[in-house]
């Protein structure tokens, strides 16, 4: 009987945003070609799709937690919710003088921890399953690919993204495919943390900026805290190369791996026009996209 | 007037555009850094601090082993699982706490009391024109809105306030957009800017708010982005040019208000578009979305 391989996964994560992060990870799953399922945990504000254009084969609705919600009829304006929601989130409603006062939930603002709901003396208060989006299943011209879409002013994209990397997992397994390739969210808190924990390599893509720089540093913090094998490359590297090698040098210090320069190149919005990876196209950074993903795909080196 | 710079997608210009705008918006402006997991304000604004920052907790359960007889009510009741009992044992996840003092409520043996959970810091920065403040969230703590609510508890009570908000549509966007009078929606004319500004569009007509778009790079990409604007009829507030060196100044950690003053006046008419966008600019949005379901 063959052996399975588990499939290993590559986290693309950047901490300060729009780095180029979407961009390098659509070239990998083109350079992946075919080998590898893709998972686009930036479910807040998903992009992938737009350079990979999914077929969607199946979608899923997301329902993660509650939310109260109080029930008019029955409420007898006691305020007791009110006094003990600590997210503000009951609200006194507008009534005309006189009348007995009113509470609503601000959903928006509630947190489902069911406080109001357990204390509220006449049991007004409701406490329905959260509906917080859904996540697809779908075919590309790079492989299948897994990815989420968040509701509007919805929480918990930290478990949607456990959601979208389970699933991928779960789908290369079952398609015996040795890669994940995974686009992950910006920033370093919750949904970046369930992106990156139990990941095989972390890479994260970074800017030479006052902010990329400082950015990478509480990132680089973060993978070292999870514990997570990282790389960084400097995206538009020649935009400041003082700034780019003291980068470099900071990663070398942080214990992360140095994984190439792309360089500055406006055709990368071209191919976004056309809805192409960059290594799609003859632009002239394409090369340096090649370049480090001979370095973070799992075959050479580790 | 509190006004809030936001997007959907990261990287378009949030930061450049609020520190930029709290520049020439006039004294005693206050900007609030609410992307506590990478705050960036600081790098453009840099101002004197006011003291040792301030330590931003979480009340988290702790467990009076001698009065608990290990019923699991806690257990039971806590939506987000940051208890757990075992035999008789009460285990606590502080990280998966969020401090609604729920378990405390209904632990029937009163052996649940609160203890502060340290989760990051707010820090108050003076500049010339402008007062900083700033929430930097701790490594690793993946709960940014209470920090975020502890960073707007420092929103003046008169004269304007600017707030810096984290990218995406999630949680600790609606913490820091939440009472805010005008947002302002930084995007890119490319297709993932067009893309990432629907979804924030989406959340500022879920919460009601007035707001309108800022074009950053704006010569770069096509024009759906102006296209999109024009069919929902929002208003575009500025459009910022493709120009390298403003790519080059912002690399550096300079303001271009300063790094290049022709830009000047494209703040200026930014600050005054924003006063002046009508109230109603959000026509669909929901009245409120409070009382009816």
């Amino acid at each position: 009987m063959e052996e399975t391989i588990k499939p290993r996964e590559l986290v693309v994560i950047s901490g300060k945003g729009g780095t180029g992060k979407t961009s390098v990870t659509a070239s990998f799953a083109a350079l992946a070609a075919g080998r590898a399922v893709l998972a686009d945990c930036d479910v807040d504000a998903a992009d992938l799709h737009l350079v990979l254009t999914p077929q969607v084969a199946a979608s899923h609705d997301f329902k993660s937690g509650r939310e109260a919600f109080i029930r008019r009829e029955a409420c007898t304006g006691c305020g007791r919710c009110a006094e003990l929601c600590r997210f503000g989130a009951v609200q006194p409603l507008k009534r005309p003088m006189g009348a007995q006062p009113l509470y609503a939930i601000d959903p928006s603002a509630c947190e489902g921890c069911g406080v109001c709901v357990r204390f509220c003396p006449v049991g007004a208060i409701t406490f329905p399953e959260r509906l917080c989006g859904e996540w697809l299943v779908s075919e590309t011209r790079c492989g299948p690919m897994v990815h989420a879409c968040l509701a509007a002013a919805a929480e918990n994209s930290g478990k949607l993204v456990s959601t979208v990397r389970q699933e991928a997992r779960r789908l290369a397994e079952e398609r015996d495919l040795p890669l994940i390739v995974t686009d992950g969210p910006p920033g370093i808190g919750c949904p970046v943390i369930a992106s990156v924990t139990g990941a095989d390599r972390v890479l994260v893509v970074t800017e030479p900026t006052v902010s990329g720089e400082h950015d990478l540093a509480r990132v680089l913090a973060l993978t070292k805290h999870f514990d997570a094998p990282t790389f960084v490359c400097v995206n538009k590297w020649d935009l400041n190369p003082e700034t780019t090698e003291r980068i470099e040098r900071a990663t070398e210090r942080a214990g992360a791996r140095p994984a190439g320069r792309i360089r500055y190149d406006r055709r990368v919005t071209a191919a976004q026009l056309e809805a192409k990876a960059v290594v799609e196209t003859d632009a002239p950074s394409a090369e340096d996209v090649r370049d480090i993903w001979k370095k973070v795909k799992f075959e050479t080196g580790n | 007037m509190i006004v809030a710079v936001a997007s959907g997608k990261g990287g378009t210009g949030k930061t450049t555009v609020a520190a930029n705008l709290a520049c020439v918006c006039g004294t005693g402006v206050a900007l609030l850094d609410c992307d506590v997991e990478e705050p960036n304000a600081h790098l453009f604004i840099k101002g004197e601090s006011c003291g040792e920052p301030e330590t931003v907790s979480l009340p988290v359960p702790e467990i009076d082993e001698a009065r608990c007889d290990g019923c699991g009510e806690c257990g039971r009741f806590c939506a987000y699982k940051a208890l757990a009992v075992l035999g008789t044992r009460v285990l606590v996840f502080p990280e998966l706490c969020h401090g609604c003092g729920g378990c405390m409520r209904v632990c029937p043996k009163g052996a649940i009391r609160e203890t502060p959970k340290r989760i990051g810091t707010v820090e108050t920065l003076r500049a010339d024109n402008v007062t900083l403040v700033q929430g930097r969230l701790d490594v690793g703590v993946p709960m940014a809105p209470p920090l975020i609510r502890a960073v707007k508890a420092h929103i003046p009570k008169t004269g304007d306030a600017v707030l810096d908000a984290p990218p995406g549509t999630s949680c600790p966007v609606i913490a820091t957009l939440r009472e805010t009078d005008r947002v302002v929606l930084v995007t890119e004319p490319t297709p993932f800017g067009l893309n990432d500004l629907k979804l924030a569009v989406a959340v500022v007509r879920e919460l009601g708010l007035p707001f309108g778009v800022a074009i950053n790079r704006a010569d770069s990409g096509d024009g759906r982005v102006r296209a999109y604007c024009r069919t929902e009829r929002i208003p575009v507030l500025a459009e910022i040019p493709d120009d390298r060196r403003v790519a080059e100044a912002y690399s550096r950690g300079e303001l271009i208000v300063d790094a290049l003053p022709e830009y000047r006046c494209v703040f200026e008419a930014l600050w005054t578009n924003i006063r002046t966008m009508e109230k109603t600019a959000n026509e669909n949005a929901p009245a409120t979305r409070l009382s009816t379901r």
